[in-house]
Order: structure tokens, then sequence, then C-alpha cells
């Protein structure tokens, strides 16, 4: 419990970012504001862990955990795609997502 | 009694040998898939010899009577309780006289090949199909059901396509293998529908229960007819139908000149000894009920055969290809054997004609098969088919122009080698049934040591072509079976044939006939002499008399036009009026359906297939929205 900040202010807030992270991902045509809309994503789902986490079971930790490994596996993923993203350029010369479409039809 | 189980090994050692020399056959040198081959088909001939020897000698007889054995007989396929289908070996007189002919001319030819094809490409595919074919042939003869014989002509149909197109880089050869294929298949259409028109009414296919009862279970077709004309007649026809297919009679005789494309030792083998006469096999083997149940099919056949053995006698006359000339008259002589079938009463002496055919027949396919053999000697020697290039060949080939000496006068019918002997008989019977038949045959024996005798004055004696290489004698492999066979050519008129080979296997004593024998024989020697005259020296009266025959002489050059008959049939009307039709439909009905739906399915699918573009985000979207429209359906909808 939070003195004063009803739960529905931090969903909104989560929803926000959330929103925000698919846009950019839909949107963006460069492939590392992709990854960081990715993260967007990633993180407004975290701060949902932890928001039903203190109001709903305030003693026990299940959501913090969830949100700790969301982050680890969010850098790993970050690591791999960086290592992708830089072969792509290596190959197309660009990391613009329109050109990278070799596996159509 | 002695156990003939092992007959069974008979036709099963060819197969063996085909199986090997198929599928191995090309990890060997020539030679040895060769030898393997022949001495597998020694091992056939040994054995049949030994059944041949206790048959006819030991056990076969009881009470003066030659029994039918059924040595061997396995189900093998059982449909319903009166629909099966038995695989066995029958053994009786006229099996018994085909395994000897059937594994004795293999052998010889097997032998032959050795020196013949040797070199050739595919001689190892030779020998296997060589094999095939005489296991075909044997499982044919010693069938035990009629089915079992349908299976047999149907492989030695096939052994016969696969051997006549051996050189299959020749057009001609391809050609004349599908016109055998189709010629023989066609007819074998009608054999089989007769053998279910049999069966369907008799509820069985053994020969046992076919041929040696009283008749009465053939009652029901007697009675039962379609157009005016009763069943039995009509199974009876259309398995003659079959009959004359093989045996290359009138209508069905075009395939078996164009045949001569094959090997010679193949021609030898199957267009002259063995295969073509397994139709009149089967009617020798079906010979109770043709003439017990439809004496009037029998006349038919009697026709059947004369005209065939006149028509082809006279053509034989006017070709040049020399194996062609040998076909003619292989044609002839077999429908010397139907005619004889066709004449023949039953029992005892009424039987003659019947036991003269099967003696023809084998006569024949020794004669035959030693002329076929001569023939391949000669092309090997001067490459070439062709009889207005050869002459002069007896001083060269000395073997050769001896055992041609015994084949003329064997097949001319001069006593006493053994064409005489097996001629007479036929002679005799068809004296006795029918006058018009018995002067045809008279008139084509004296055709027949005509053509015979132009065909060997022509090559070995007369002009003198410049051939380029010196024509020189054939290797002992090629000699040893001309040898072999002149000799059974010459001795095998004194067979008793009476004795061993009648319809109902009961002995008769057979007396020549001088008011037949020597009209024969002195019409023989006239058309030797005649031939003497117009071709032993080199002279223009042959060219002479055939341009005063005007059009006969072209008509029959052209072998009375039956080619273009067929063709005219079989293209203009079949062709055009059903064939045409029905393809139309196929093609565009049929097809046209198949190929509508394929259509719709391509285009739509064009249609569609932007959808995977290849853009992330496109995807992406769409699977987001999908799952928002998800997630508003189960809030507002589901609740």
């Amino acid at each position: 419990m939070i003195q004063g900040i009803p739960i529905q202010c931090f969903l909104i807030v989560s929803t926000i970012m959330f929103f925000i992270g698919i846009c950019g991902f839909i949107i963006r045509h460069n492939l590392i504001t992709i990854l960081m809309s990715v993260e967007l994503i990633l993180n407004s789902v975290n701060i949902n862990f932890l928001v039903f986490n203190k109001y709903l079971f305030p003693h026990q930790l299940q959501g913090h955990f969830f949100a700790m490994i969301v982050v680890a596996i969010a850098a790993s993923e970050a690591a791999v795609a960086i290592a992708l993203f830089i072969n792509m350029y290596r190959k197309f010369n660009n990391i613009e997502v329109e050109n990278i479409n070799e596996m159509k039809y | 009694m002695i156990d003939y189980t092992y007959t069974v090994w008979i036709p099963l050692i060819p197969l063996f040998m085909f199986l090997i020399l198929g599928l191995l056959g090309m990890k060997m040198k020539g030679s040895l898939a060769g030898i393997i081959g022949s001495s597998g088909l020694f091992i056939t001939t040994v054995l049949s010899y030994i059944t041949a020897y206790l048959y006819f000698f030991k056990t076969g007889e009881v009470d003066g009577t030659y029994q039918t054995i059924t040595a061997f007989n396995t189900e093998w396929l059982n449909f319903t309780d009166t629909l099966r289908i038995h695989m066995g070996v029958m053994l009786d007189p006229i099996s018994v006289m085909m395994l000897v002919v059937v594994s004795t001319v293999s052998l010889m030819i097997h032998i032959y090949s050795l020196g013949y094809m040797k070199g050739e490409k595919g001689f190892q595919r030779f020998y296997a199909f060589l094999s095939f074919f005489t296991f075909s042939m044997l499982g044919l003869v010693i069938a035990t059901n009629i089915f079992q014989m349908y299976i047999g002509f149907e492989l030695v149909g096939i052994s016969s396509y696969i051997l006549i197109g051996f050189y299959y880089e020749k057009p001609p050869a391809v050609a004349a293998s599908k016109k055998a294929f189709i010629v023989t298949r066609f007819a074998d259409l009608g054999f089989l529908i007769g053998i279910l028109i049999i069966s369907f009414y008799t509820k069985t296919f053994d020969f046992d229960k076919l041929i040696s009862s009283d008749g009465s279970i053939f009652s029901g077709m007697n009675t039962a007819s379609f157009m005016g004309v009763s069943a039995i007649t009509w199974a009876l026809l259309l398995i003659f139908m079959g009959c004359a297919g093989k045996s290359a009679m009138f209508p069905f005789h075009i395939w078996l000149p164009d045949a001569m494309e094959g090997p010679t030792p193949v021609s030898a083998l199957i267009h002259a000894a063995t295969m073509v006469v397994a139709g009149v096999y089967l009617v020798a083997r079906m010979f109770i009920v043709f003439h017990f149940q439809v004496p009037g099919a029998l006349i038919v056949v009697a026709y059947i055969g004369a005209f065939t053995s006149l028509i082809a006698a006279i053509v034989a006359c006017t070709q040049f290809d020399i194996k062609r000339i040998l076909a003619y008259s292989t044609l002839s002589q077999i429908g010397y054997m139907i005619l004889a079938l066709g004449v023949s009463g039953y029992g005892g002496e009424e039987g003659v004609g019947y036991m003269a055919s099967m003696f023809h027949l084998f006569t024949h396919a020794m004669f035959k098969a030693l002329l076929f053999l001569i023939a391949g000697s000669v092309i090997h020697a001067v490459h070439t088919n062709d009889l207005r290039e050869m002459g002069n060949l007896r001083k060269y080939m000395p073997v050769t122009f001896i055992t041609f000496v015994v084949a003329l006068l064997a097949i001319s019918g001069i006593p006493p080698f053994s064409g005489f002997w097996s001629k007479d008989e036929i002679l005799a019977a068809a004296l006795e049934h029918n006058k018009l038949i018995f002067y045809s045959s008279v008139f084509v024996a004296g055709l027949t040591a005509f053509y015979m005798s132009r065909l060997f004055f022509s090559v070995f004696f007369g002009k003198k072509p410049h051939y380029e290489h010196k024509p020189q004698e054939s290797p002992l492999t090629m000699t040893i079976p001309l040898m072999f066979l002149a000799a059974v050519s010459i001795f095998a008129g004194f067979i008793p044939f009476s004795r061993f080979v009648t319809t109902d296997g009961k002995a008769f004593e057979t007396t020549l006939n001088y008011m037949i024998a020597v009209p024969s024989v002195l019409i023989a020697l006239i058309g030797i002499g005649i031939a003497y005259f117009l071709y032993f020296k080199e002279s223009n009266v042959p060219d002479k008399i055939s341009s005063s025959l005007g059009i006969f002489y072209k008509t029959a050059l052209n072998k009375f036009y039956f080619d273009e008959m067929w063709l005219f049939v079989t293209k203009k009307i079949i062709f055009n009026l059903i064939s045409n039709p029905i393809a139309w439909f196929d093609r565009h009905i049929v097809d046209g359906a198949m190929n509508g739906v394929a259509w719709v399915i391509e285009k739509s699918s064009y249609k569609i297939k932007g959808l995977q573009s290849g853009q992330l985000q496109q995807y992406a979207f769409v699977f987001i929205s999908g799952s928002v429209i998800l997630v508003l359906c189960f809030i507002y909808w589901l609740n």
C-alpha cells in the first residue's frame, strides 16, 4: 500500500507505457528503436507485476521475483538482438526494418 | 508310382536364372552370364528328358492309356469357394512333349547365342530375358488350369515384346515390338473373356474337370445363348481368338513378320519354335471341349488355319528379307498345325489330325529353329538380311550349307526327313474330312518347297556378289546347335508319335498312305525343280515372271495389304470414331475439371500471397490487432 496513490494511477501509467511501446514497435523503422520499444513493453509489464504484488499480497515476493526475471531476460535479449543487428548491418549496410524482408513469399 | 514333384523345378530353374542374371548380370562378364544361363537351362533340359522318359516309357501308361498326372498343385489365389486359382504341374502326353521341345530348342538357342550375340551391348540382359521367356513358356506348357495358361500367355507375350525390342535404339525394332505386343494383347483379351465365360458357367478353371468330364458341366452353357449363338460357342471362339493372336493366325498374323526385327536367336526361339505354337497347344489342350461341345468352332479353326497357310505361303514366295521369308513360312506351317486340329476327330484312328498336329509341331520346332539359326549364321557372315545381296555362299560356309540342305528337305517334306512324316499325317487327316482343305494343303506343300528352295539357291548358289569381308564359317558355338538340330530334323520323323500322343491317350498304328505320300512328294519335288530352274544360276527369268504376273505379284509382295487394312480399321475407324471422342472427353471434361480446381486455387493464392510480405511490423500489427479484438470479444460478448 502506497499512501494516497490509488492502484489505478499505476495501471494507467503502465498501460500508457505499454501502448507507447507497441506504437513504437509498429511504427518506427530503425531496429534499435524497435528494440527500445520492446524494452518499454517489458518494463510496463514489470510495473504491473510490482504494483499488483504490493496491493494484493503485500507480504509476499513473487511479483518482485518475476520482475527480476523479466529484467534479466530483457538484458540477455538485448544482447542477442544487438548482435543480430550488427550482423544485419554488415549484410545489408543498414538496419531499417523494411529492408529486411528476405523471408517473404 | 514315381514321384513327379521334382518337375516343379523345370520352370523354376530358368526363373532363378532370370533373377540371378537380371539382378547381378551387370556385374558379370558377358560370357560368364551366358554360361550361367546356358548351364541352368541344361539342367532344365535334362530334367525334361528324364520326365519324358519316365512318363512315356515307365509310368505314364496304365492299361494302354496315357494318364494325366497332376505332379504338383498349390493354391495361389482363393477368392470364393468356386473361384480359386491353382498353380501346378500337369503331365500328359502333349505337355511332356512340349517340355522336351521347349527345353531342347531353348538350350540350343542359349548355346548358339554365346557365339551369335558375342560382344553385343546388353548380352547379360539378353540372357536374362531368354531365361525369363523359357520360364514363362514352360509355365504355360505345364499349366494345370486355364488361368495359369492365361498367365503363361501373357508372360510369353511380354518376354517376346522385350526381346523383339532388344535393339531398342533402332526405331523399327521398337515399332515391331509394340506391334507384336498390342496385337497379341488384343487377342488375349478375347482369351480372357472366353475364360471368364467358361468359368462362370462351369465354376472351375481346372483342365482336369474341363477336359476329362463327360461334358455335363457344359450343359448350362449350351442352353444359354447370346445373339443366337450358344455361350459355349462364344467362349471357344474367343479362346481361339487368343490362340490366333499368339500363333499369328489370320487376321492377327501381321505382327509375326515384323517381329523379325529382333535378334535372330530370339526369332528362332520365340517366333518359330515355341511361343507361336502356344496357340496350337491351347487348341490341342481344349480339343475335347472343341470337339464334343462345338464342332462348328472346329470348322472355323480348320478354315482359318488353311487360309493362313495358303496366303502366308504365297507371300513368302515374293519376299526378299531372308528372315521374313522364314517368318511367313512359320505362319504357313502353323496354319498347317491348326488346320490339322480343325479336321481331327476323336479317339483312335479318328484322332489322326490331332496326333499329326502335335507331330508337326515337334518336327517343325526343330527344323524351323534350325532354319532360323542358319539364317542367323548367314547374316552373321554377310551382315545383311537381303536375299539379293547374297549368293554363292556354299564354299565359304560348308556346315551352314549342309545343315540347310537337311532343313530344306525336312520342311519340303522329302522322305525320310522329319517334315515328310508329319506333313503326310496332316494331309491324310485333311483328305478324310475336307477335300477343299486337302487340296489347298497340297498346294501349300508345293509352295513351301518352292520358296524354301528359292531361298536356298539364292543364298548358296546363284550370282556371285562382291563381299566387303570374305564370309567365314561361324564359330563352333553356333555350328554345334546347327548340327544337333539337323540331326534331330533327320531322325525325328521316325518317332512313332501315334504311339505316344493321341486324343484319348490310347496308342494306334499309322500306316503310310501312298495315295497321299506320292503326290505330296511329287509336288514338293516340282516346287524344288522350279526354284532350281529359276534361281540356281543368275538369270532374269524370275523378274520376267513377276512382271508378267503384274497386279497379283504386287499384291503378294505387299503382303496382300493386310497391314494397310489393319491400319485403315484402326486409324480411320477406331481412332476417329471411338478413340478421338473419348480422348476429347478425357482431355476436356475430366482433365478440365481437375485443371479448373487447380486454376482456382492458384489464382486465389496469388491474390492472397501479399499477406506474407516479410515486413515484420505488418505481422506485429496484425497480431496485436487480432489480440485486441479477441480481448474485446472476451470482455463484451462472453460476459
